[in-house]
């Protein structure tokens, strides 16, 4: 669901800790990836564990048991088929099989899904390749956050679609979703750039609250890092993604927003990166490397940062919610040892909180055959019923505004109560919907100079900054 | 590659190899149709497979398309490779790609030599010795190339613990991959880990045709062990020593899978196999990544008609 792909090893590893797979998963998986007897009887081991302690949750039972069918359906699309493209093989993939089979007995279109692949450069590719050939063979898919401009091309307009329910979006994300007057995708989950932080080492080292700013993440980072060295050597303040990859990109557009250091390119199409608290920004993370992060955050992605985090070797995080639940599994050493809250802000002129926004949408094919059935496929899984069960399952982040004043959807992550407002205000959605399908030659730009910055390669950080908004005029130039 | 001395081939030599006469009886004619009939289907397959696509990627990156877009592609001459030539990024991405390819195939060839020259004597258990060998070269690429990224990894991997806490070597935890100055060398020590054993391996087929007769001559002669080396071994073992170089020349100027999983597309270690698929995948720029996969195919190619060249002169 991530930006890219780890290994299928730690991946199967991950999920097995966390219970998400069955036993017969965890066999089938282990055997294709030719992995060693006792690594499949850890797995396994684990598996039994969790699904144990699962059983006596609220949530257990069949996947998809919270699901109620909305009402409103078409009934006149009877004897059509429709082919949709959704999440990759993993754990929700027997929730989205059932969705589909309720949608299928209320409406009686029948459904084919297809799991899309696991790394999101590859599934983009995959939806060039069918698009450009304008393939009737997909009516529906789901499309990251950052595609509906490169997107919007290809895509049928559901901005008479998304009411049908009365239900609010969150206008951020709808905004983001817009292009010219075309809504390409509804919104259906999303994510959000968190601070996981340690509260027992917060009150071990008497800090009584998370760090607001930047500054005092580092006093406190330091301060905590300092005390742990003497018992674990790996001990590190903060570790974050800094791979060059688009994870970088969202972590350090938050660096740089929340210094009051514009978004990379305006909505105008301004490139406005080359600013003083954009480079301080950079120059700041840059400090953190070799210091209170580790040497090697200059190559991790979400995953990496997880197993440091995860394994009790971290202080703060900065990571998305899906690893919230992760570390409250039975294998984790930290259950009920963290908490989440909002990425720091900056401490200059223009500071706020900037978390970047992430999450998945339902686009309908224009070159669907079926449209009527492609549109109320996207409208039944974006709604409100579905939206609530997928929470409720799968902790995946509701798009509809009073999903998360939900009893039964709190009782199960009570961290999405401080994630409300995140959403109404400071998500910061990257620069995409503006620079349309030149985004990826954007955010590679972007990437590639602040993972030069922070590694050093790029010694003078004003200068590759320069340099990158001089790149950036020439893609923008393009459009 | 110190044999540039004989590389062009002799005047008479190369008049022999370009005389072709057309048959002049009717059973040479029709032998000719028939050899033609033969290859058609595999002509054909190779056309179909290996030249339509290459005259596309030619095509292509003469023009500025992109993937799934609705800009109308159009014409622009050598646009694409003027602006690759001169971007920094595929100026080092071709200077990593010479260096990877120039250290991982010497330390290679000198490694596997000395592995063949080893195995090739004999000794007890011998046989275990080959089969174990072939160990690194049987595990699939993005496999080992995970393994080492643990093993390099900066706080939990083997490599620090070993050469920190162990040996005391070092005083503290380096992170390899992630440091630019490490990151380049700690691949290609990857690279020469998992590709010694072929080499080895295609220079002990070379080491076996070499007849003993030849060895019990020079001693009687009085041939020391080190003559023997430069005066048989190595004049012997050169065709089958020229091949070895072509595989893995072509393989590593290719590189491709090590560097993805170890490092993506991070800017200190981009090969040109590397950034052409960013251009053409992740970047949908079908015009100027077939740009760079045609740099690649004419270096490579270049390198190829070198070495059949070299090659023909050993025949010869």
């Amino acid at each position: 669901m991530h930006n890219d792909a780890s290994s299928p090893v730690t991946r199967l590893l991950a999920e097995s800790l966390s219970g998400q797979l069955s036993r017969r998963d965890i066999l089938k998986r282990a055997g294709a990836l030719g992995l060693s007897a006792p690594l499949v009887g850890v797995m396994l081991s684990a598996q039994a564990h969790v699904a144990a302690a699962q059983d006596a949750s609220p949530v257990a039972g069949e996947p998809g048991s919270t699901i109620v069918v909305p009402e409103g359906l078409p009934t006149d699309l009877g004897g059509t088929t429709l082919n949709i493209i959704l999440g990759q093989d993993g754990p929700v993939v027997p929730w989205e099989e059932a969705a589909v089979a309720k949608f299928s007995e209320a409406t009686g279109i029948s459904v084919n899904r297809t799991s899309g692949p696991e790394s999101a450069t590859e599934r983009l590719a995959q939806y060039q390749q069918l698009l450009a050939a304008q393939a009737s063979d997909v009516d529906a898919m789901m499309i990251d956050v950052i595609w509906p401009g490169i997107l919007a091309a290809h895509a049928v307009d559901l901005s008479d679609a998304i009411g049908w329910q009365g239900a609010e979006y969150f206008e951020r994300i709808v905004q983001n979703n817009t292009v010219g007057e075309t809504l390409v995708g509804i919104p259906w989950y999303t994510d959000a750039g968190l601070l996981y932080f340690r509260t027992d080492l917060l009150e071990a080292n008497g800090f009584e609250a998370p760090p607001e700013t930047w500054t005092e993440l580092e006093e406190m980072a330091q301060a905590i890092q300092d005390a742990e060295r003497g018992q674990n050597p790996d001990f590190y303040g903060f570790v974050w993604q800094g791979a060059a990859y688009e994870g970088l990109t969202c972590d350090a557009l938050e660096w740089q927003v929340s210094s009051g250091g514009g978004n990379i390119i305006e909505t105008d199409l301004t490139v406005s990166v080359n600013n003083p608290q954009a480079i301080a920004a950079f120059e700041r993370a840059r400090g953190w490397v070799g210091t209170i992060s580790p040497e090697g955050v200059t190559t991790y992605k979400e995953e990496d940062a997880r197993g440091v985090w995860q394994a009790g070797n971290a202080a703060f995080m900065r990571n998305w919610p899906y690893a919230y639940s992760l570390g409250q599994a039975a294998d984790s050493s930290i259950v009920d040892k963290f908490d989440v809250t909002l990425v720091p802000a900056g401490d200059g002129e223009g500071a706020q909180h900037a978390d970047t926004l992430g999450g998945w949408q339902m686009m309908a094919s224009a070159y669907s055959q079926n449209q009527p059935g492609a549109i109320a496929f996207c409208q039944y899984l974006t709604s409100r019923e579905l939206q609530r069960s997928l929470a409720i399952e799968q902790s995946r982040l509701p798009t509809i505004v009073d999903l998360y004043d939900d009893q039964d959807v709190l009782e199960v992550n009570p961290f999405f109560a401080k994630l409300k407002d995140v959403f109404l205000g400071g998500a910061v959605a990257r620069p995409s919907t503006q620079t349309s399908d030149l985004y990826n030659e954007v955010s590679t730009a972007y990437f590639t100079a602040v993972n030069e910055i922070l590694t050093g390669q790029a010694s003078d950080a004003a200068a590759r900054v320069a340099q990158l908004a001089e790149q950036l005029e020439g893609i923008v130039s393009e459009l | 590659m110190s044999v540039n001395v004989d590389v062009a081939p002799l005047p008479e030599l190369a008049d022999r190899s370009k005389t072709w006469r057309a048959p002049e009886t009717s059973l040479g004619r029709s032998r000719e149709r028939l050899a033609w009939l033969l290859v058609l289907p595999s002509l054909l397959v190779v056309a179909i497979v290996a030249l339509y696509p290459l005259i596309e990627t030619f095509r292509l990156s003469f023009t500025n398309t992109r993937l799934a877009s609705t800009r109308e592609p159009r014409s622009v001459g050598f646009d694409n490779y003027q602006t690759l030539l001169q971007e920094d990024a595929f100026r080092s991405a071709l200077s990593h790609t010479v260096i990877f390819t120039i250290s991982s195939v010497l330390l290679e060839t000198l490694l596997g030599l000395a592995i063949a020259l080893v195995i090739h004597s004999n000794f007890r258990g011998r046989g275990g010795v080959r089969t174990s060998m072939l160990v690194p070269w049987a595990i699939p690429t993005v496999v080992s190339a995970s393994m080492w990224q643990w093993m390099y990894h900066d706080v939990f991997g083997v490599v620090n613990d070993i050469l920190v806490n162990q040996l005391h070597v070092l005083n503290q935890k380096v992170a390899w991959l992630a440091n630019p100055a490490t990151a380049l060398p700690a691949i290609i020590a990857v690279d020469v880990w998992k590709t010694t054993p072929f080499m080895a391996l295609l220079l002990l087929a070379g080491l076996q045709l070499i007849p003993g007769d030849v060895y019990e001559a020079s001693t009687v002669d009085g041939a020391s062990k080190i003559q023997q080396f430069f005066q048989i071994t190595l004049p012997l073992l050169k065709p089958a020593l020229l091949v070895a170089l072509i595989f893995r020349t072509l393989d590593a100027f290719r590189v491709f899978d090590v560097i993805y999983v170890m490092k993506q597309f991070a800017s200190e270690t981009m090969t040109v196999a590397v950034y052409a698929r960013q251009q053409l995948i992740d970047l949908a720029l079908l015009g100027r990544g077939s740009a760079a996969a045609v740099i690649i195919f004419l270096c490579i190619f270049s390198f190829v008609i070198l070495y059949t060249r070299l090659i023909r002169v050993e025949e010869i």
